[in-house]
């Protein structure tokens, strides 16, 4: 299912929506696999009382996280060469989240077929949370 | 920071795979995995971040016998220091501002990993609501059996000198 130089085009988008009305207990379930227990994510009497925010909100890996279906879903499995992302506006629970990829190139490197990829996430808002870049492996 | 042994285990990459909500099969079902042209399970590919269950010291995990910033029925009024020499990635205080991958190969279920943390560049930016930035980078090589390199991670931490409300 790993897509080919020859037919990709530039400008190619694909959307999926990662996530609708996030639970609390999604971002309980990533802290517990990923082993990252921030209490800001977790811990409401901390997070408010303390940290001084108005909820918990999600790990900024877990919307990167979701992101990467994006990708994997349309390049296929184990062809990522690179992903990076910045995290851009918080991600609280109740977000709805949607993310977009775009080809923005089709090249050849060592001879290795690879698209460059944009992706942008946004929330229920239409407003960014993350927004990145990835590079995966084609098929000639 | 330094995680001397990360084994990448099928089953822990189903419980971090359902937490990113995926439903992609080459994560959970070993038959389908093993027809696929990647041949087995592989990692999602975020899926180094959980390297901190691996970590003795990671910082934001409670451990027996150790005071814990979380609270209990209130707020405990412990206030995490950040020891000398540690990564910044999004450390209690702090957010996390990037994060960027290499893979050098993906990842699968069987890899035993090691992961060597280094500090990476730093610098400051005038923020539009949360007064002076300080961004540093830290950058993890994880390595397989084999001492060939399979990911590199560079995440970028930020600290505010006040609370940024989005």
């Amino acid at each position: 299912m790993a897509l080919n130089a020859s037919t990709l085009q530039v400008g190619e988008q694909r959307t999926e929506v990662l996530v609708e009305n996030l639970s609390r207990t999604q971002i309980v379930m990533y802290a517990g696999a990923s082993g990252d227990y921030n209490p800001v994510h977790t811990d409401e009497v901390f997070v408010t009382k303390v940290a001084g925010y108005p909820t918990v909100f999600a790990h900024g890996m877990l919307s990167m996280g979701m992101t990467g279906r994006v990708l994997t879903n349309w390049v296929g499995d184990g062809r990522l060469t690179r992903y990076g992302v910045r995290f851009v506006r918080q991600v609280w629970p109740g977000d709805s989240l949607t993310a977009t990829a775009t080809v923005t190139a089709v090249r050849t490197e060592d001879g290795v077929p690879l698209a460059d990829f944009e992706v942008v996430t946004v929330n229920q808002d239409g407003d960014p949370v993350v927004s990145g870049y990835a590079t995966a492996r084609l098929d000639p | 920071m330094a995680i001397d042994r990360f084994p990448v285990e099928a089953s822990h990459i189903l419980m971090f795979a359902r937490a990113i909500g995926e439903t992609n099969p080459i994560y959970s079902d070993p038959d389908h995995a093993a027809a696929s042209e990647v041949g087995g399970i592989v990692a999602p590919p975020t899926f180094v971040q959980a390297s901190a269950q691996f970590d003795p010291d990671y910082f934001l995990r409670p451990k027996p016998g150790q005071t814990w910033f979380g609270s209990g029925k209130e707020p405990t009024g412990i206030v995490r220091q950040k020891s000398e020499g540690e990564g910044s990635g999004a450390a209690a205080g702090g957010l996390h501002a990037e994060q960027h991958y290499v893979y050098h190969r993906t990842p699968r279920a069987g890899d035993v990993l090691t992961g060597t943390t280094f500090p990476g560049k730093s610098w400051t930016k005038e923020g539009k609501r949360g007064g002076r930035l300080h961004f540093s980078e830290s950058v993890t090589e994880y390595r397989d059996q084999n001492g060939e390199l399979v990911v590199t991670a560079t995440g970028v931490g930020v600290r505010t000198e006040k609370v940024i409300e989005s």
